[in-house]
């Protein structure tokens, strides 16, 4: 009997993660025999072989399909060098098969994915992958998961960031989204949509239809929706969207034009700018209780704030001391004090989710910069430099940026790029359009 | 995000399924939707349709942002001295619209309080108009700053003409920041001309 599984919108997928395939392997303690570090200014990729993953009838393009998108993840990291699969001399290898580990150190691969799809009577996708360690003859992890067939760009990246944490010991980020402004047309003329994409730029759906002019969104770290700016009609306010049903409102009404909206760690508030005549002062709005607390009140512009991961600090820009500059106040307000002291002016500070860091835009001597600093300001490095370079957002994981672009020229545009904190593997994002304004989703799993 | 996980001991090597209970949100993703969403078409301020339509009209005089007044050739086919006392046109050509700031600067030069002294006589005369007045700024600087620094040169104005005896709800203001350029090249000659704080009539009344 097959069960049909309606996928409606709100409906939601159950995953059965299955536990260690293999007992003998996992009962010895697992070595890290294949490590990257990837702390370190230089990264040597490691090789690794992604062998097919095979499937019978018409799972074999799924099971192809599947190998793709984790081998495109784990080669865009920047810290894997997916090896040459017409170099591979054993044929694929089924779940349950154990490797000819002779074969792969022959091509001097590290590690190796094996894996399997098969559609399962009910309807359902059955999933699995085994990670190798090629020179130990061991297998390091293994997993299998239950979803509906479409759905199989999500477990292609579940699965890259299980090679990914086991490799390297850090979580991945390829489970993941990114909200975006789509921009078309020409730079006097600009229409902007809001949309939304997987990390690595498929599924692109648009949230807005480019009538009213949107700005700066950002994810809610704890559930499917984002904030943003948008000019409707009279004043730009801040409004709030369900990414899942488009659902969007107000966050509330104000004397005064609002902008620059984030949100706290957990979800509960939304921290931004109010304008008031010639200032900007920052505000925490309680999306429950829509009640207000004033956060900084001075004759300045402050704005572009984001919070620390455990909720306690806030950074910030403002142009109190005369140039935009960096600031980290407490979650109240209390005790602002400037972090940033390099040349030039700095701009759009956001907190790492690790913690540890504080990305910003940089402005010095005609050119934009993307760098980062610890949150007392101290070691700052710069990550690129050029004609223009805006708004940093975080992977999940806290080891990547991403940021757009400008491009000189009337028919020029901005593009999305990402780069790794070493400063290393610059890359385009791919994107239908200019795009801009990029912030990056938790880990949806 | 993450539910609980819980697991089976693992006895014989065999596999086990371990239940994943989970966020009812958090699974629920990646259905590619065939519909747009609804929104109300919100149809673009009277203010914008107006900055575009100066931009047109500008066009025509793109590399002069200080054109004397009673100048020719302006592209409407009239030159100045046939602009009707007291129409949006004559208050473009006779006495000028827009003011200019340097880079990161919101303080009005003795050439933009000479501008706005000529605007205040001009509305004072014509006290049937309201209007906006937008701030912008140039696209080297970054987003939300200059969404704030474009509030900041809109409220600048706005109180100069409040000193020089406009009434305030005659006023408003608005920022668009970088997000609308009337000059588009990759130097200064275009940048100046986007620091601007332009004076928009809302209603051409006879």
């Amino acid at each position: 009997m097959i069960l049909k599984i309606a996928t409606s919108r709100a409906a939601f997928l159950a995953m059965l993660v299955a536990a260690f395939v293999g007992s003998a392997f996992v009962s010895r303690p697992a070595r890290a025999l294949v490590e990257i570090d990837i702390t370190r200014g230089s990264v040597q990729p490691l090789p690794i072989a992604i062998s097919n993953f095979v499937g019978s009838g018409q799972d074999q393009q799924l099971g192809g399909n599947i190998t793709g998108v984790i081998t495109a993840d784990l080669k865009r990291s920047g810290l894997f060098q997916p090896l040459d699969p017409s170099t591979f001399t054993q044929a694929s290898i089924g779940p349950g098969e154990t490797p000819r580990f002779a074969d792969w150190k022959v091509i001097s691969a590290q590690a190796l994915v094996t894996g399997g799809v098969a559609r399962q009577p009910d309807g359902r996708l059955r999933a699995e992958y085994r990670l190798w360690d090629v020179f130990a003859g061991q297998q390091m992890a293994g997993q299998q998961f239950f979803t509906t067939p479409d759905n199989w760009r999500r477990v292609a990246h579940i699965i890259a960031d299980a090679i990914y944490q086991r490799l390297t010991g850090e979580k991945g980020y390829f489970d993941s989204r990114v909200v975006f402004v789509d921009e078309s047309g020409p730079k006097n003329n600009r229409v902007k949509r809001l949309a939304i994409m997987d990390q690595d730029g498929a599924n692109v759906r648009y949230l807005t239809n480019g009538s009213d002019l949107v700005l700066t969104p950002r994810f809610n770290p704890s559930s499917q929706e984002i904030t943003y700016m948008a000019y409707d009609g009279a004043q730009p306010k801040v409004y709030l969207m369900d990414v899942e049903n488009g659902q969007k409102e107000l966050v509330g009404e104000f004397p005064g034009m609002t902008f620059s909206p984030r949100f706290s760690p957990d979800g509960q508030k939304i921290v931004m700018s109010l304008q008031a005549g010639n200032n900007a002062n920052l505000f925490s709005l309680d999306l429950r209780s829509r009640a207000t607390t004033r956060l900084t009140n001075d004759p300045a512009i402050d704005t572009s704030a984001s919070f620390s991961p455990d909720g306690k600090q806030i950074v910030f820009e403002s142009d109190r001391g005369g140039s935009t500059q960096l600031y980290v106040m407490n979650g109240d307000g209390s005790n602002p004090h400037r972090i940033s002291f390099g040349s030039g002016s700095y701009d759009t500070p956001v907190w790492s989710p690790r913690g540890d860091l504080v990305a910003f835009t940089r402005r010095n001597a005609g050119l934009f910069a993307i760098g980062v600093m610890k949150p007392d300001g101290s070691g700052e490095r710069i990550l690129t430099e050029g004609f223009h370079n805006e708004g940093p957002t975080w992977a999940p994981n806290g080891r990547v940026i991403m940021f757009f672009r400008d491009t000189q020229g009337t028919n020029g545009g901005p593009q999305l790029y990402t780069i790794d904190l070493t400063g290393y593997n610059e890359m385009k994002v791919p994107t239908p359009s200019f795009a801009s304004d990029p912030a990056w989703s938790p880990l949806l799993n | 995000m993450v539910g609980n996980v819980s697991f089976t001991k693992l006895l014989n090597g065999g596999l086990t399924n371990a239940r994943l209970d989970r966020d009812k949100r958090a699974g629920m993703v990646h259905e590619e939707l065939s519909v747009m969403f609804k929104f109300d078409r919100v149809s673009r301020t009277a203010g914008l349709a107006t900055v575009l339509m100066l931009a047109l009209f500008l066009g025509a005089c793109a590399k002069n942002p200080n054109s004397e007044p009673g100048g020719l050739g302006l592209g409407m086919g009239q030159g100045a001295g046939t602009a009707v006392p007291g129409s949006t046109q004559d208050f473009s050509v006779n006495v000028g619209d827009r003011i200019y700031f340097i880079t990161d600067s919101t303080d009005l030069s003795a050439e933009a309080r000479a501008t706005l002294d000529k605007q205040a006589q001009w509305l004072n005369q014509y006290p049937r108009y309201t209007f906006t007045i937008e701030g912008h700024a140039d696209e080297r600087g970054t987003r939300e700053y200059n969404i704030a620094l474009g509030a900041r040169r809109a409220a600048v104005v706005h109180d100069y003409l409040a000193s020089r005896g406009i009434a305030a709800n005659r006023m408003r203001t608005i920022s668009y920041g970088k997000e609308r350029p009337v000059a588009t090249c990759d130097d200064e000659s275009c940048w100046s001309q986007n620091r601007r704080a332009v004076t928009v009539l809302s209603n051409a009344g006879t």
